[in-house]
């Protein structure tokens, strides 16, 4: 019995090396994330609006059938980044036109309506995603996140983070290119 | 020239290594005292080659030597002469030739001090640990040599990561590869003792102030890294479950469990191969910690510049070192004769639930970690991470039962203990913990359930270990000068077990405070805004554009008041660095120890009419937080008294001389 007892540890030390080795794989980076979503069709849901908020709220099929790519950004009153974020949104909305759809992740309404009312209300609707359920479906890893989806509800591009500061913005205002969304040269 | 120097220098550091890791546990072998006595001389000299190869990366920081590639990459010739100095250590080069060095001083230690040790067990332990020193120089001049020069050299260098230059941070990694490392000699004393096949507790006496020496480095050192994210990175927190953070934790609480069944091996002859098995593994996670941060295996905030042939290299030093000593555990463990029984209810049973909590705890920081990497393999890609709610929902439940069995423990006396003689001393303690805890519920207002249970077990660890050794030296039950006497008498590491004891209590209350009754603001500030928070009543004067030595800044001014009354003003600013192309924050803080008021500011990301000449505003009340800090301090105190203690330090005697029973019990 002492016997075999004395090699686990040696069997669990094994276990965790196989592990390593695999995880050297040098085409391998922990710090990109990748979306399933990407190209495919934005998940089936139907998200009531804001209590106490006058913006209607989000279901699958507002997403499609725009004129235009529309953008789908996920936030929340608590989430500092948010809030950098917020001017750069609203600029997208007043100055390219964009479309802006918002879904409140875990917030309580009331919280969200002092902050949108703080801050200024860009989203065309907003869905309120009290049990963070939507946020599962879309595959979030944190807030924000912001996508761009097609006429036709396909997810054409996930943002992880804030578009904040410059580089972020760039990619972002590049995807929206690619997507159609905006045309090549419009400036913000 | 100097780096050339430098080189060489590690080339015949490495040489000596080779011959210590032969010829010594020959010589034990064979009963040649010559060639076991040949480890003295070698280690030093390790050690010395090793410092020359240190001080020689050292100097060419210190005189911006921009041949050096190193320096290039990680110093700058406008840098403070402090931060050049820590330069040294703030590469991956630079660190692992730290890591050497401490590698071969512990070595050097041993041979310098263990004159009380058997020889063939030192010849031994020096061996094994020449083994460690030449897997770590090998790796160093194969894959990260420090002294690789570049052609031609630039003007100036690229700085080294200005979050980096501070002086706590400077201070941190030298402690914590103290401790990591430290753990190394108490390995090499495992293996060493399992390749002689002996353990008992006269090995376990020898062990034990290493252990000490190790565990007090780390101690200092974590809490040193998380005082430098408290202050430094502005996010108002002290511990980020980061799986950086994480690995040079999991060496802790290993280390913490070896201490304590070390104890048992010590005083009872018991625990033996549990006790070696942790020394193993204690440095096993070292290593870990090691391969985890310099291959990139895990994304982290600390993660050195990543290259898969050095992550390749370690994996296959941990698979020799930890593979090959479990290997030899497995074989020779069932062979150790067990030792002195007892009863459920008695010391070792303490301890044994000591070492059992421990360890779960550390499995559950390991699973968690490595988590994310385990999925990724079973699912074939999908990624995920393990955040602080996984480990503050499973870590904490582990260590409150331990707080409890702490408070209990010491009145618990070696192989059966009286359980209702000690619970009716122990019922005074129950009643303060109580009350103490009903009037924070008081004055609080409310808060969690669970914050109030973990604080009642904080008030109870905290009295029982100040009845206890109020009990030991009899106070307020004989005359004073009595109790002076008897806290003489009291051997030293009793007192030390007290201090370090009471001081996670006081950690406690630091964690607890600053976790329940934290409040927190971020808000958009102009000149004139007024914030209220933690009873304090803030207000924002405005910002100036300041210069410092190789950054410049925006600089806040907050002026707090309490109830109308001036208090002091708080100056947060927002660092940029030129040269590096990095900004920082420096947060301003007033610390009492009721609580720290923690301020720092940001512009507002977008700048549009609402936004327009604000600032974004960060303030944190965090009550309590510096009993941290507090409690850390007497930790490593109490870990240095107990070091201290005569039995430890002198005479620790030859295997004759320590028959268990002549010990009294403590």
């Amino acid at each position: 019995m002492g016997r075999i007892l004395a090699f686990i540890p040696l069997a669990i030390a094994a276990i965790f090396g196989g592990f390593f080795l695999w995880g050297l794989n040098p085409d391998r980076d922990p710090n990109n994330i990748p979306s399933v979503l990407i190209s495919q069709p934005a998940p089936e849901f139907d998200l009531a609006a804001v209590d106490g908020l006058e913006t209607p709220g989000l279901s699958r099929a507002d997403l499609v059938g725009n004129p235009r790519p529309v953008i789908v950004n996920v936030f929340a009153s608590w989430c500092v980044p948010c809030r950098a974020e917020h001017g750069v949104l609203t600029q997208m909305v007043e100055k390219d036109g964009l479309t802006l759809f918002g879904i409140n992740y875990k917030d309580k309404p009331e919280d969200a309506t002092k902050w949108l009312a703080e801050l200024g209300n860009p989203y065309e609707r907003i869905g309120s995603d009290l049990s963070g359920r939507v946020g599962i479906e879309w595959g979030l890893s944190g807030v924000p996140e912001t996508f761009i989806v097609g006429s036709d509800g396909t997810v054409l591009f996930r943002y992880v983070g804030p578009v904040v500061g410059e580089t972020a913005i760039s990619t972002f205002r590049e995807a929206l290119i690619q997507a159609g969304a905006l045309a090549r040269g419009q400036n913000g | 020239m100097t780096p050339e120097i430098g080189h060489f220098a590690l080339a015949l550091a490495l040489a000596m290594a080779l011959v210590q890791s032969v010829l010594p546990i020959l010589g034990a072998g064979r009963g040649n005292i010559l060639w076991m006595q040949s480890a003295r001389w070698s280690s030093f000299g390790q050690v010395f080659f090793v410092g020359i190869a240190f001080l020689a990366l050292m100097q060419a920081f210190v005189t911006s030597d921009f041949t050096v590639k190193n320096v290039v990459e990680n110093s700058n010739s406008l840098k403070p002469m402090l931060f050049k100095v820590a330069g040294t250590w703030g590469s991956h080069e630079g660190s692992l030739l730290l890591w050497t060095l401490i590698l071969t001083v512990f070595g050097a230690a041993v041979a310098l001090f263990g004159s009380n040790i058997p020889l063939s067990l030192k010849a031994r332990t020096l061996s094994v640990q020449a083994w460690i020193s030449v897997g770590f120089l090998t790796f160093m001049l194969l894959t990260s040599n420090p002294f690789d020069r570049v052609f031609p050299p630039p003007d100036d260098g690229q700085d080294l990561n200005p979050l980096l230059q501070d002086v706590g941070l400077a201070m941190h990694p030298p402690l914590l590869y103290f401790g990591y490392v430290g753990f190394s000699i108490v390995f090499s004393f495992a293996v060493a003792a399992l390749i002689e096949g002996r353990v008992d507790a006269a090995w376990a006496r020898w062990v034990r102030p290493w252990t000490l020496a190790a565990w007090m480095s780390l101690t200092a050192g974590i809490a040193l890294g998380s005082w430098w994210a408290y202050y430094e990175l502005g996010w108002g927190g002290w511990w980020f479950w980061d799986p950086v953070e994480n690995v040079s934790f999991m060496p802790w609480l290993m280390g913490t469990a070896l201490l304590h069944s070390a104890i048992v091996t010590e005083k009872r002859d018991a625990f033996k191969s549990w006790t070696i098995l942790l020394a193993i593994l204690t440095f096993s996670l070292s290593l870990l910690g090691t391969f985890i941060v310099r291959s990139g295996l895990l994304t982290s905030v600390h993660a050195f510049a990543v290259d898969p042939e050095r992550g390749l290299y370690i994996l296959g030093l941990l698979a020799v070192s930890i593979g090959g000593s479990l290997a030899l555990f497995a074989w020779r463990a069932p062979t150790m004769e067990p030792g002195g029984l007892f009863k459920p209810i008695s010391r070792e049973a303490g301890l044994l639930v000591n070492n059992l909590l421990l360890a779960t705890a550390t499995g559950i920081v390991l699973f968690g970690t490595l988590y994310p990497l385990f999925y990724e393999a079973a699912t074939g890609g999908e990624k995920l991470s393990v955040g602080p709610p996984f480990f503050n929902a499973s870590f904490i439940p582990v260590m409150l039962p331990l707080v409890f069995a702490m408070g209990l423990g010491p009145y618990l006396s070696w192989k059966r203990a009286d359980l209702a003689g000690v619970l009716q001393r122990l019922r005074f303690v129950v009643v303060l913990a109580v009350l103490a805890t009903l009037v924070t519920w008081y004055l609080a207002e409310g808060g969690p359930v669970l914050g109030y249970l973990s604080l009642m077990l904080a008030f109870w660890l905290f009295f029982s270990t100040l009845r206890e050794w109020a009990m030991r030296i009899k106070l307020f039950e004989a005359p004073f000068p009595e109790s002076v006497r008897r806290a003489r008498n009291l051997p030293r590491s009793s007192h030390g077990m007290t201090l370090a004891h009471a001081g996670l209590a006081m950690a406690m209350f630091g964690f607890i405070g600053s976790t329940v009754w934290k409040s927190e603001e971020i808000i958009f500030v102009r000149p004139g805004t007024e914030v209220s928070i933690g009873g304090f009543d803030v207000t924002f004067e405005g910002a100036e554009r300041v210069r410092g030595p190789n950054y410049f800044a925006d600089r806040g001014t907050l002026r707090v008041a309490r109830e109308g009354n001036y208090v002091t003003d708080l100056f947060p600013e927002r660092r940029t660095y030129p040269v590096a192309q990095t900004t920082t924050t420096e947060s301003a803080i007033r610390s009492t120890m009721a609580g720290d008021l923690y301020a720092s500011i940001a512009n507002p990301a977008a700048e549009d009419e609402s936004t327009q000449g604000a600032w974004t505003l960060r303030i944190l009340y965090e009550p309590l937080v510096n009993f941290i800090w507090i409690g850390s301090a007497m930790l490593v105190l109490g870990g240095g008294l107990s070091l201290s203690d005569r039995r430890l330090r002198v005479g620790a005697p030859r295997r004759k001389a320590t028959a268990p029973a002549a010990l009294p019990a403590e």
